[in-house]
């Protein structure tokens, strides 16, 4: 088997230099009636262009030849090719968890670079190596939020990705957590009344997410001043980072969760992506998540290495901050190439693209009789429409036209139905938002 | 500090400064097409939050110089396409490059979890044949690929075991776990709302099956056990375990990051495990990419079923797969979207590539190990004498003699061209060397490290100083790790300047 | 080094200085030895109430965290917060400069039970011997 660097001839020699006839006999200790004698029933082995062609047959069942508008918390943009020609490298790809700072400097270097790509991005003052995804990294702030402030209840505004919602209530299940959901106002961003008259001396953080799911920007400053005049933490949530090319960072929020996927991370059907927890420095004590820090070797020379490693579960076990261990660092590393690339003028010009992008397609999707934009507050690239039809009979319809409709709002928001999150980004042809009006047109005009 | 940093040495590729010291205004690496649609004022779009002004302090640098910045910086890294990583419970392999073909192929990366059933069967099919491998090597009945890694996974079983107690009434109030654990266990406990209860390994390191029968309570909800253990032997009364626990209504969670010694040679639903994950950055070759994405599938038994983490594959008939997020009894969801589904497509390609043959690789590992075993039990102290599975565990209680301890062996280690072995764990061996070679090396690389071994062991008989200023051959000598928790400098900021 | 004998000592390794109603409690050269370079202390706020025998706080150094345990109850009158900025005076001056905090004794009699600083002395040879066999 071309994985295995050995011999039958060297496998012999082997056994015989530690003194036993057979392999068999390495596996003594495992009592004979648990002991598998027939091979598993699994499928292989295959060469290495059968397994190319098996995945090549299941890509031809997917989307290729679509075109997508769909964005909720996942986002199509450019990548350059110069990305993955650095982090395919054996350096980065193969290498370990850098605990042995000397022989990893690459590896702790480039965290260093991506904690303060994150903390220009989010306005904070320090941000960890990597979470799972923004879902996790939101859960995690909120529990970070427990631990400064003491206190278990959360206000969580609706208008946070409904699976980001998911994810906090199972991991606040088991913590003592409380978690309370606000409703949105009529212009589609949170209700700022209601978490003003839900703020008492128990809350722990109200949560908000900016652009929010239906891709509205929300006002952060009145929700800090509520927040900290009741002593609780605000938690910014941010599922779409290329926004932070044109916007305000975050910078009022106590603690930031970020998910990175949208700086170069292919959407690869939910997963590998990033989340980032970034916050003041003063909390840094109990952030979740690997630090990479900045010192000195014995000679006085510049180096890194992962540091305050006792929040850690490594070391703290029980009373760690976390149980992270394995986290998303090459993913990280995705996010630190495609930032540098695109730059300062790169990320802002990107955002541009996004806002003129999404406002023409809004154009053009208005023109057709019946269908309005939802939300009357500013929007970065995704916005929701309302349509005269099911949103889910339109798609289908849509889709034999290879065009992959916006998302139904309807089964996340129950008073949401027969509207739809559309999403446009610098990616999305021109002329396949004409397509799309076009057949949407076509769609509405036909008779049910 | 500034006026105190030394550069590296005058060679360039060892003397890259942060990107950020390389940036200069106007200088850009990517350009985007030109807008195809009438570019819009962003200030009327955005109203107030609207920032004109780029990130200050982002980098601006051109395509090239990222290209050598990150290129220099990889050269600073040892990685597993250079040589032996002998980390125990690591399960270094080779991380097979087909893997990352497929994973980037049109129709694979681009999907969104979100489009249509009826344009994502090949990602669904991908799913199911992954769960129906995995659930055959583990001898389990049903399976989540939700958990983004170990620790999720740890914490998905977990909160299964409580959901399960909690339908029977009672989800009861602790763990127990040996005290020669992984942390990822007791940190993940008390997150799942346990108390930790320690168990104590007896003379051998493995758990002290007397003992349990008195510890297990109706107060325990489980027992979590790595089989075979971190000392790599194995838990040869795990059904044993599983019945006492059994009788007094617990499960038994299998912590799975050592089944790289019995892929293909036993199955842990066999021997009584209730619940486990598994690690597909260990054991199923994805790559470890300096910490991560990983992925931590969790399997159990039938028991467990229902309460499985949405979302769930569902084949409807006819080969037609959905994925379903309604479902009562569910934990809930443990992560949004799809699990670490492009990891998940590289541990594919891997079993694939192997197909039933894939216990050649288990069964080379363990020759490595005790190969490596046999050569170094009489240079250094081998606390525990039970049979040696994928790995083995030293101790430096013969080098400590010259106040020599496992750290400085790792170090010198590092001199001979090799990553150092996991040092000072598991907690229960005082001067721990972990030492998991996987079935990736080849005889002449176990040789290699063995003589290496015995050099350093020879060096801290008759000259220690050596062992203990290492390493000395690197791009930075030791670190000064203090400095960095008391004052941590965690970011670069725009008035640092470096020369 | 000779362990002052104006104070108790605990098993855990604290000292406990009293002085009347009062006392100044803090770790132990053997304590910060063992330990190592201390990069972090957590301390209880003033007005926090300590009880004998539980932590009230921990000592970490890079690669370790331990916990420090009250030798007696009482409530926390002051904690030496400049510890924060120069942590390491733990392992230059535990014994003066470095104390932890100090306290309102619950009962002031309670010191008595614990080690005077000769037998503290040798409690701590005793260990160092087992350690080192």
């Amino acid at each position: 088997m071309r994985y295995l660097p050995k011999s039958p001839a060297e496998r012999q020699e082997m056994l015989a230099a530690i003194g036993i006839k057979s392999i068999d006999d390495l596996f003594s200790e495992i009592p004979e009636k648990y002991r598998l004698r027939q091979p598993l029933h699994l499928p292989g082995p295959l060469s290495e262009a059968e397994v190319i062609q098996y995945f090549k047959d299941r890509a031809a069942e997917n989307s290729t030849g679509y075109t997508s508008f769909l964005g909720a918390g996942i986002y199509n943009h450019f990548r350059s090719v110069v990305t993955d020609a650095i982090i395919q490298r054996g350096e980065f790809l193969t290498s370990y968890t850098p605990y042995q700072a000397e022989i990893t400097q690459g590896t702790l270097q480039a965290i260093f670079e991506f904690q303060t790509l994150m903390c220009q991005l989010t306005g904070q003052e320090v941000a960890n190596a990597s979470m799972y995804d923004g879902s996790t990294a939101a859960t995690e702030a909120v529990l970070m939020a427990e631990r400064l402030t003491g206190r278990s209840r959360v206000l969580v505004a609706r208008t946070v990705h409904p699976e980001y919602r998911d994810v906090l209530a199972t991991y606040a299940k088991n913590s003592g957590l409380h978690v309370e959901e606000i409703g949105y106002a009529t212009n589609g961003t949170v209700n700022t009344k209601a978490i003003e008259l839900a703020l008492k001396d128990d809350v722990a953080a109200v949560v908000v997410q900016s652009p929010n799911f239906f891709g509205v920007i929300e006002s952060l400053e009145p929700l800090a001043y509520a927040a900290h005049c009741a002593g609780a933490l605000l938690v910014a949530v941010v599922a779409e980072g290329v926004s932070l090319g044109a916007l305000h960072p975050p910078s009022e929020a106590d603690i930031v969760a970020m998910e990175a996927q949208s700086f170069g991370l292919p959407p690869s059907y939910g997963g590998p992506f990033a989340g980032v927890v970034a916050s003041r420095e003063k909390f840094v004590r109990q952030m979740p998540g690997r630090l990479a820090g900045q010192t000195i070797d014995t000679e006085g020379r510049r180096g890194f290495v992962l540091t305050l490693a006792t929040r850690e579960q490594h070391i703290r076990r029980e009373k760690a901050t976390s149980n992270i261990c394995t986290n998303q660092a090459l993913c990280a590393l995705t996010a630190t190439v495609h930032l540098t690339l695109l730059g300062k003028e790169g990320l802002r010009e990107m955002a541009h693209q996004n806002v003129s992008k999404a406002q023409f397609a809004l154009a053009e999707l208005e023109k057709i009789p019946g269908v309005r934009r939802v939300f009357d507050a500013p929007f970065f690239n995704e916005f929701a429409i309302e349509l005269p039809r099911s949103v889910r009979m339109v798609n289908a319809e849509l889709l034999k036209e290879k065009i992959i409709g916006p998302l139904a709002l309807g089964t996340a928001y129950p008073d949401l139905t027969k509207r739809a999150l559309v999403c446009v980004t610098e990616t999305t042809p021109r002329s396949e938002i004409e397509r799309f009006a076009a057949a949407l047109r076509r769609t509405l005009e036909r008779p049910l | 500090m500034n006026a105190k940093i030394k550069k590296a040495s005058r060679h360039t590729n060892q003397n890259e400064g942060l990107i950020f010291e390389k940036s200069s205004p106007g200088k850009r690496g990517f350009e985007l097409p030109p807008l195809d649609v009438p570019a819009v004022d962003p200030a009327s779009a955005l109203g107030p939050h609207y920032r004109k002004e780029g990130i200050e302090g982002f980098p601006e640098v051109s395509e090239i110089e990222v290209l050598r910045h990150f290129t220099r910086l990889s050269t600073w890294n040892y990685a597993i396409d250079l040589g032996m990583y002998p980390l125990g419970s690591c399960t270094m392999k080779y991380n097979p490059r087909v893997n990352e073909f497929v994973a980037r192929l049109d129709g694979i990366a681009t999907e969104h979890p979100y489009q249509p059933p009826e344009i994502s069967q090949g990602c669904l099919k991908i799913i199911r044949l992954l769960e129906k491998c995995l659930l055959e090597i583990t001898g389990m009945d049903a399976i989540t690929l939700q958990p983004a890694a170990g620790a999720q996974g740890e914490l998905t079983g977990l909160l299964l075991i409580r959901a399960y107690l909690e339908k029977q009434g009672n989800p009861r109030k602790k763990v127990l776990i040996p005290d020669s654990a992984h942390g990822t266990n007791p940190a993940t406990a008390v997150i799942a709302g346990y108390e930790v209860e320690n168990i104590k390994s007896e003379s051998h390191g493995q758990i002290d099956v007397d003992k349990l029968r008195d510890l297990v309570t109706s107060d325990v909800a489980a027992l979590m056990i790595t089989n075979p253990s971190t000392l790599g032997i194995f838990e040869q009364r795990m059904p044993e375990i599983a019945e006492i626990l059994h009788a007094k209504g617990a499960l038994l969670y299998m912590d799975g990051a050592n089944m790289n010694a019995l892929t293909g040679i036993a199955r842990p639903g066999d021997l009584g495990v209730d619940v486990m994950h598994l690690n597909l950055h260990k054991t199923f070759s994805t790559p470890h990419g300096g910490g991560g994405p990983g992925a931590g599938p969790v399997a159990m038994k039938k028991i467990l079923e229902p309460f499985r983490p949405v979302p769930i594959l569902v084949d409807r008939g006819g080969g037609k797969f959905v994925l379903e997020s309604v479902r009562p009894d569910s934990i809930g969801r443990v992560k949004a979207f799809n699990g670490n589904f492009g990891v998940l497509v590289r541990a594919l390609a891997y079993i694939l590539a192997y197909g039933p043959g894939v216990r050649q690789a288990t069964e080379d590992a363990v020759l490595n190990a005790n190969y490596i075993r046999k050569h170094l039990e009489d240079v250094f102290d081998l606390p525990y004498s039970l049979p040696s599975m994928h790995e083995v565990v030293f101790s430096d209680a013969i080098q400590k003699k010259n106040g020599v301890n496992t750290m400085d062996i790792a170090k010198r280690l590092i001199d001979y061209g090799f990553h150092p072995y996991t040092t000072a764990f598991p907690l229960i061996v005082p001067g721990a060397l972990m030492i998991e070679p996987t079935e990736s090396e080849s005889k002449e690389e176990c040789d290699l490290f063995i003589d290496a071994m015995k050099a350093i062991a020879e060096e801290a008989a008759t000259k220690p100083e050596i062992v203990k200023t290492a390493p000395h051959t690197t791009r930075v000598r030791r670190l000064d790790e203090v400095t960095a928790a008391r004052k941590p400098i965690l970011r670069w900021k725009t008035s640092c300047s470096h020369t | 080094m000779p362990y002052p004998e104006d104070r108790r000592y605990t098993k855990e390794h604290e000292w406990i200085r009293v002085e009347g109603s009062t006392a100044t409690i803090g770790i132990t050269d053997y304590a910060q030895h063992e330990l190592g370079d201390v990069v972090f202390v957590e301390l209880p706020k003033p007005g926090s109430k300590i009880e004998a025998g539980k932590s009230f706080g921990t000592v970490e150094s890079v690669k370790a965290v331990s916990e420090i345990y009250a030798p007696v109850s009482g409530e926390v009158i002051e904690a030496n917060d400049e510890l924060h900025n120069t942590p390491d005076k733990i392992n230059s001056d535990p014994h003066g400069a470095a104390w932890l905090i100090k306290i309102r004794l619950g009962n002031p009699a309670d010191v008595n039970s614990l080690m005077d600083g000769a037998a503290y002395d040798a409690y701590v040879t005793d260990k160092s011997k087992e350690t080192s066999a």
